[in-house]
């Protein structure tokens, strides 16, 4: 029962998609959607971007220069070890796990509740494609905006460490940044930006789905709006490990 | 003009419209009434194609929109201008943002006609002076009569209405029914209302369709809806004590005008 459910979610999840990513009805509409959008779920996201990964950059880099204490291993490790984390697992999926309950949330009852006070319904009946209207923007604005985010999130972090280091003096300030430079590879970058790009797309996507499908009131739209993290979470990991073993 | 053949809905296999076969008339008001759970609301969803029919036929000027291609349903709709129950309205957009959102869709009149026609459609319910309010900052009235603007700012040729009273007082309830009855002969327009309210039918309602339990038990003008026969219909329309004694004082009336005669 369980699996046929989960099958019909599907199912119910690319006919939506197919919908939402057909030619919007006006170009000059999609656009203006797609500004609001940018910056509601983009540029509003950066100050808990910045915030998140200066903290935690700067906890990455304390807890290795701590545990890190071999004589064996240059001191200049703690920026290598550092600014691959940051690069290759934090500012994408971590940071995507995190945006997935700001964003993911936001948008799941932002729709659901159009949903419930027929306001989906209203577009429709004025033949617009609702769909793609209320889903297509959200999307294209939240995966084209993720690069600037997963920037953003790489320079504060790696910033964070250098402030740590700068105040503690462990490691060494020059020694840090030599480490950040240390065998530096563009590539993990670039791939960074892919998958948090791919995880943008799953997060404005199934929060979307989960809203439009709503039926019932406002305990429905909180219920999709939990549904929606949750599955999100589980997506984003599930792409990780799979995005991992194929570029490892 | 509109025609449903042999309607039938089910829900899980309930029946919620039962073999329902009508026609609703060209310009005027039709009214489709009966207590709350008899199917008003999923026979105006079927007409407008929000909910499928488990079978029947629903004809728009001979063209029919049960199983129609997604992109003639589209074109059809644009000849449609429904008013919700909750309004619908987006909370996003202000009031004159709501009325112009369907002209930016579709109009193809440039910026400046697009706002002049909003403009006229919110005089039009009265509305001129709340343009720059958000819905959140209007009362319910005022939000059923931007609801109604945004549905006529295309010119459609169908106005639907799901319970236009609801929520309202008496007196806001009748301006609102008032404002539906002119508009419907000032833009010659086909309209379709689902109510339960007596007095709404009594001011507004030209053809009436009376349902009961997903069945159509009786259809007739307002003013063969006092003298109706029918157990039914009679049950509905004078569980109020306002239209008993309406009734009363009728037959009063006739009865010492048979003996003067």
């Amino acid at each position: 029962m369980g699996l046929i459910k989960s099958l019909e979610s599907v199912g119910e999840y690319v006919v939506l998609m197919k919908r939402a990513m057909s030619l919007p009805d006006r170009t000059r509409e999609f656009f203006k959607e797609f500004s609001k959008e940018t910056y509601k779920l983009g540029v509003n996201s950066i100050w808990l971007v910045m915030i998140i990964s200066f903290f935690i950059g700067a906890v990455i880099v304390m807890q290795i220069a701590l545990n890190i204490d071999s004589p064996l291993l240059p001191r200049f490790t703690v920026g290598v070890v550092s600014r691959e984390i940051i690069l290759l697992e934090f500012s994408s999926t971590i940071m995507c796990l995190i945006l997935s309950g700001k964003v993911g949330s936001n948008i799941a009852s932002e729709v659901g509740t159009m949903r419930v006070t027929e306001q989906i319904d209203a577009l429709e009946i004025m033949g617009v494609n609702s769909a793609n209207y209320l889903i297509m923007p959200k999307i294209t604005a939240f995966v084209t905006f993720m690069p600037v985010l997963v920037i953003v999130s790489m320079f504060l972090g790696l910033f964070g460490g250098y402030v740590i280091c700068l105040v503690t003096g462990v490691p060494p300030v020059s020694t840090y940044v030599y480490g950040i430079q240390f065998f530096f590879r563009e590539r993990f970058v670039w791939s960074s930006i892919i998958k948090s790009m791919m995880y943008g797309f799953i997060i404005a996507s199934v929060s979307a789905y989960f809203g439009y499908y709503v039926k019932g009131g406002s305990l429905e739209v909180g219920k999709a709006s939990t549904d929606s993290v949750v599955i999100n979470n589980i997506l984003i990991l599930a792409t990780d490990l799979v995005f991992t073993r194929i570029i490892a | 003009m509109i025609e449903v053949k042999d309607l039938v809905k089910e829900f899980d296999g309930r029946v919620v419209l039962d073999n329902i076969s009508t026609r609703f008339k060209e310009g005027v008001v039709n009214m489709i009434i009966g207590k709350s759970g008899s199917g008003k609301t999923v026979f105006l969803k079927c007409l407008i194609g929000l909910i499928d029919p488990t079978s029947g036929v629903i004809n728009y000027e001979g063209k029919n929109i049960v199983n129609m291609r997604t992109r003639d349903i589209k074109k059809l709709r644009r000849n449609m201008g429904m008013m919700f129950q909750g309004s619908a309205l987006f909370d996003s957009r202000t009031v004159i943002e709501n009325v112009m959102f369907p002209l930016d869709m579709f109009s193809k009149k440039n910026q400046r006609e697009r706002l002049k026609r909003a403009e006229f459609c919110l005089d039009r319910v009265n509305l001129s002076h709340a343009a720059n309010l958000y819905p959140s900052e209007i009362s319910g009235g005022m939000m059923k009569r931007v609801a109604i603007a945004r549905a006529i700012a295309l010119n459609p040729k169908f106005l639907f209405c799901d319970e236009p009273n609801s929520g309202l007082d008496p007196k806001t309830s009748q301006l609102i029914d008032e404002l539906i009855a002119d508009i419907t002969v000032d833009f010659g327009i086909t309209s379709i209302v689902v109510s339960h309210d007596m007095n709404s039918v009594m001011n507004i309602g030209d053809e009436i369709i009376f349902l009961d339990e997903g069945v159509l038990e009786w259809t007739g003008t307002k003013d063969d809806i006092m003298n109706s026969e029918n157990k039914r219909l009679n049950e509905f329309v004078f569980a109020s004590d306002l239209f008993k004694k309406i009734k009363e004082s009728d037959t009063a009336h006739n009865d010492t005008n048979k003996e003067v005669t």
